[in-house]
């Protein structure tokens, strides 16, 4: 902890004295609650407590007079305490996130259970006893689902399941292998006297061995995650650790089964039961789990009304799928963990983005919570002296056998597997795996459980699990970095999507798939295949919604997303360099009507001839005179206006707050429980309207004086542009940039209309290329004059500027603006718009057509 | 034992196909089987018409590039028999890091860079060693079928294009090409495990 430095250690000493009082006003409750809650496998900690309070509340008390205010310990004492761990434990590795050089070389898992044994050495000091310890109840219904259900949900399913083979004889044989071999070696060792007399029959020794022989999925991916090792080698453990809990949990089940049953009564047919119930738990646990997908897929086709609650359903349907499981004596583990790998794919399209994302995040604020949570008990509740038998031979043999027959099945399936295997796992590979064998939370819970009826040792049996899982999570977690960067294990290439990469993986699958007709074998290919023709064909049209199935190929949602990630750079990147208002093309609009009537106003506003180069404008400008492309006026931008900007940019935010958008910063905060506030863009779309209408008055007045605002546009090929870009991403940027292609296809070239007007028009009809769709069809003036861009675009050069494209799925349609604009006209700001009684009144469709008509 | 024998007498330059593709015997003669299947008129040599007849690789969306392939091998090949049909196979063996290579061969057929150039000339149809733009969407029309439009394709075309288009011709060489997969587990991903 020296290493610790001084905020740490006063958020530490924080802690400490933060649970102090609690721990210690736990005195009072503990000696009639604790029996309870200690005794009792079925209740859990609430119900019991609940119990407490109900008895404590609801005596109906003679009072004197009317109390202010009363202390309700009782009444909250259940809940606050859980609320009050949950903090204490969440707190605890904030401590250790604080300073990351410590959890660089110890692994939090570790870290959280040695600040564990210091809480649970306080609650022992207040209370000469162990208040609280995790019990099994509260581990497997409350903490435990969400973890394997995040770890289902999150699986890289391809991976997963192309390695099924693997993981399921790591899982299954790996797992009985190494409880047999632990619990038979430690009866043998026991019967040569290594351990000295001891209450427990071979039966008991099985059992202890199958409750030991659990990789733990919670402490594997604690540690992995931070290894960063390849992800065939992370999909092996990581799958083995999540499908041997449930196997695990089984094979306990059913020696537990032989251990009541009693050596006398077993026979050859109840050993084959027992095999017969190991596969039909397992297996008819993952039943359940797919079962529970298909309805939540099922059920996530038709949430769109409720969108959000739809992220609940995913958290109810895979908590039932593991109750259920759990009600039918199936496995519940590999139920949720089904429940999430199935159905994964299909709610992730059929629900809205942001509700998958929501589903993301819960998740793993959940499973992130509990499994710090575990480990912080786990630390806690070895801090009893009751359970603290010792005996050497025991203790020491069982680590050393754990240890060493962990190696020795990997060594040996993998051994095995990599006969067949295409990808052979190399020797290191196996070292990590063999070394990943990391005993948690599960071992422990199913230690807790033991009848201490039926087993004597009970307590040495507990003991000697903390011991192990110490060793395993804390010895070999802090290890594991060290020793895979010592043996060079091949890590996770942290490679960007690439839609080559993404390309060429759907030309080798049909590569091989052809290869394999033509060598006239039926291969994995075949199977892939197979499966995926039968998955289009029947599993999306009943899964998935309609609509999601559309939209649903692979390759152009990598690119999409691509897309996605480049237009938020390119904000974040112009953010970052000044003001990307200027992509606004209101607010360009906006300028040039300042400069325009710059004259008129400056006795109003003095400041707006100075600003007339300011964000907006000169950008626009220097992009149009330059004919360069958005991503590089970027660059024009800083350095012409790096000088300017200081004192400008005071005015002119000065003069956008006076006088602009009032209606969409100060939009109105509705509180909805349904519904994210939608409702901002409408203000924009009455402001588009004026504009629009404004936009037009001005055309019709220049048409009226003779001057014809014709727009040449410049037909430079695509190619042109695309050769000037410095790099692949920058055309990316421009790409994502709705209105950004445009703006360079017009020069302003025209010798009628004055510099004044010319100025004013250009950004004005190229920015807001929605102004002019919008109203394109009603205009009556020639077509010459305006001929709509991407039209002219489009016939005169092959190729399609995917801008255009953007644009056509703007979000205000043409049609949207006249739907919408005449309803709202009578609410419209007249305050909010800079140029509004100056020029004349905002216009309405009367209004419009009148001045039609005169013209 | 005498039926193998034979089926490997029958084949010409057995021992050095099986060095120079590194495939087993077993391999040789149940591919050789194969070969016999599909060449339907005993001609000892497999032209178009026979691949075209295997129904999946009709469906295959790249298929037609694929027979292709090995009919590539040569200069202006019309016909493919055993030896170059084994060889176009032996791309697709897994490569095996144990053994090690013979040191006559320094690059085995089924070596990262040949898988690649494998894939490379699925693309590159008129061989000039460049996958335009053209041959791409061919590429990607194929294999998405009707899910996108043809601007989609476009688009994608054009943005897979940049990515690995360093040098700013439109085309990805073969350069370019290895460079971008340069990642991508290609022995893994262009190999089929009963060829090993």
């Amino acid at each position: 902890m020296a290493v610790l430095r001084r905020p740490e250690c006063l958020l530490l000493t924080a802690l400490l004295l933060f649970c102090w009082p609690y721990s210690s006003s736990a005195l009072q409750w503990d000696e009639d609650l604790n029996v309870e809650l200690r005794d009792a496998d079925n209740a859990t900690a609430e119900t019991s407590l609940n119990k407490q309070g109900n008895q404590t509340e609801h005596a109906p008390a003679t009072i004197d007079t009317l109390p202010i205010v009363t202390w309700k310990w009782h009444h909250v004492e259940a809940p606050y305490l859980v609320a009050l761990w949950v903090l204490v434990c969440w707190l605890c590795k904030l401590v250790f996130e604080l300073n990351h050089r410590v959890t660089n070389i110890f692994p939090e898992s570790g870290l959280l259970i040695l600040i564990g044994f210091v809480l649970g050495g306080i609650v022992w000091g207040a209370d000469k006893k162990a208040t609280f310890a995790l019990q099994p109840t509260t581990f497997f219904y409350y903490l435990l689902p969400q973890i394997i259900l995040d770890a289902g949900y999150c699986m890289p399913n391809k991976l997963f399941f192309s390695n099924m083979g693997a993981i399921l004889v790591y899982a299954v044989i790996g797992t009985c292998w190494n409880a047999g071999a632990v619990g038979i070696s430690l009866w043998g060792c026991y019967e040569g006297g290594a351990m000295g007399h001891l209450e427990i029959g071979f039966l008991q020794f099985l059992l202890f061995g199958s409750l030991l022989s659990a990789v733990d999925p919670v402490a594997v991916i604690a540690v992995f995650e931070e290894v960063h090792v390849n992800e065939v080698l992370f999909i092996l453990v990581f799958g083995e650790s999540l499908l041997n809990d449930g196997v695990t949990v089984v094979l306990y089940n059913v020696c537990d089964a032989f251990v009541s049953l009693g050596a006398a009564k077993i026979n050859a047919a109840e050993i084959i039961k027992g095999i017969i119930s190991f596969f039909v738990v397992a297996f008819g646990g993952a039943l359940v789990g797919v079962i529970f997908a298909i309805i939540l897929c099922l059920l996530t086709r038709c949430t769109k009304n409720i969108q959000i609650i739809e992220a609940g359903f995913i958290f109810v349907i895979s908590y039932l799928s593991y109750l259920t499981a759990e009600m039918l004596s199936l496995s519940a583990i590999m139920a949720i963990t089904f429940c999430g790998v199935c159905s994964q794919k299909y709610i992730n399209v059929n629900m809205d983005e942001r509700s998958v994302n929501t589903v993301r995040y819960a998740m793993k604020v959940f499973a992130n919570g509990s499994e710090t949570m575990i480990f912080v008990f786990l630390g806690i509740s070895a801090i009893d002296p009751a359970i603290w038998v010792w005996n050497t031979g025991f203790i020491l043999l069982t680590l050393l056998f754990v240890f060493v027959y962990r190696i020795m099945g990997v060594f040996f399936l993998t051994w095995f597997l990599n006969k067949t295997r295409l990808v052979p796992v190399e020797t290191i590979e196996q070292v990590i795996m063999s070394y990943g064998g990391l005993r948690g939370g599960v071992a422990y819970a199913l230690a807790t459980v033991l009848d201490p009826v039926k087993i004597k040792e009970k307590n040495l049996m507990l003991c000697t699990t903390f011991l192990v899982i110490y060793f395993t999570v804390v010895l070999q977690g802090v290890t594991m970095k060290p020793l895979v960067k010592w043996l060079k294990v091949k890590r996770s290439a942290q490679s960007e999507l690439k839609l080559i990469e993404k390309l060429n993986n759907r030309t080798f699958e049909h590569t091989l798939c052809a290869v394999e007709d033509i060598c006239g074998r039926i291969g994995d290919n075949w199977w892939i295949r197979g499966w995926n023709r039968f998955e289009q064909k029947w599993i999306c049209r009943y899964l998935m919604k309609p609509s999601a199935r559309k939209s649903q190929d692979y390759l152009f949602g990598v690119f999409h997303q691509l897309n996605l990630e480049d237009a938020v750079n390119y904000v974040s990147e112009g953010e970052r360099r000044g003001s990307l208002a200027f992509m606004r093309s209101e607010d360009a609009a906006s300028v040039d009507f300042k400069k325009k009537f710059g004259t008129d106003m400056s006795d109003i506003m003095p400041d707006i001839m100075v600003n007339t180069d300011f964000n907006g404008l000169d950008v626009s400008m220097s992009s149009v005179t330059r004919e360069s492309v958005p991503s590089v006026s970027l660059e024009i931008h800083e350095n012409d206006t790096k000088n300017l900007r200081n004192n400008n940019d005071v005015n002119v935010h000065h003069l956008l707050q006076q006088h602009l958008y009032k209606s969409r910063k100060h939009h109105r905060h509705k509180y909805s429980r349904s519904h994210f506030s939608i409702n901002q863009s409408e203000d924009e779309v009455q402001e588009i309207f004026q504009r629009t209408m404004r936009s037009r008055l001005e055309s019709f007045k220049s048409a009226k004086m003779g001057v014809a605002p014709a727009k040449k546009i410049s037909k430079h090929p695509q190619k042109d542009r695309q050769q000037k870009m410095s790099n692949g991403k920058s055309l990316d940027k421009s790409k994502a940039h709705p209105y950004g292609d445009e703006d360079f296809e017009f020069s302003d070239g025209n010798s009628a209309s004055g510099g004044e007007a010319a100025t004013y028009q250009t950004p004005y009809a190229t920015r807001s290329g929605i102004v002019n769709r919008a109203f394109m069809p009603e205009m009556d003036t020639p077509p010459t004059m305006r001929t709509p861009p991407w039209l002219s675009q489009a016939e005169t050069d092959g190729s399609v500027a995917p801008s255009q494209r953007a644009q056509r799925s703007l979000p205000w349609s043409p049609s949207n603006i006249r739907r919408l604009a005449p309803l709202r006209i009578s609410n419209r700001s007249t305050d909010s718009f800079i140029m509004a009684d100056v020029v004349k009144p905002p216009e309405n469709p009367e209004d419009r057509n009148s001045r039609r008509d005169e013209t | 034992m005498g039926s193998r024998g034979s089926t490997l007498s029958k084949i010409p330059n057995v021992d050095k196909l099986m060095q120079e593709t590194g495939f087993s015997q077993a391999h040789i003669i149940r591919l050789h089987d194969r070969f016999r299947a599909l060449d339907n008129d005993e001609k000892g040599y497999l032209c178009p018409q026979d691949f075209e007849a295997i129904k999946e690789l009709a469906m295959n969306p790249i298929g037609d590039r694929i027979i292709g392939a090995f009919f590539a091998q040569g200069p202006q090949q019309e016909t493919v028999d055993f030896n170059s049909f084994v060889k176009v196979l032996a791309h697709f063996r897994p490569t095996d890091k144990n053994r090690p290579k013979e040191s006559t061969s320094p690059d085995p057929i089924n070596s990262r860079t040949n898988k690649l150039k494998f894939a490379f000339q699925l693309y590159d149809q008129d061989k000039d060693g460049k996958i335009s733009r053209d041959e791409l969407l061919q590429v990607l029309r194929a294999m998405l079928e009707m899910q996108v439009t043809e601007e989609q394709l476009e688009s994608i075309t054009d943005r897979t294009i940049q990515e690995s288009d360093t040098d700013r011709d439109n085309a990805i060489s073969f350069e370019e090409f290895r460079k971008s997969l340069d990642k991508v587990n290609i022995e893994h991903k262009m190999s089929i495990r009963f060829l090993r």
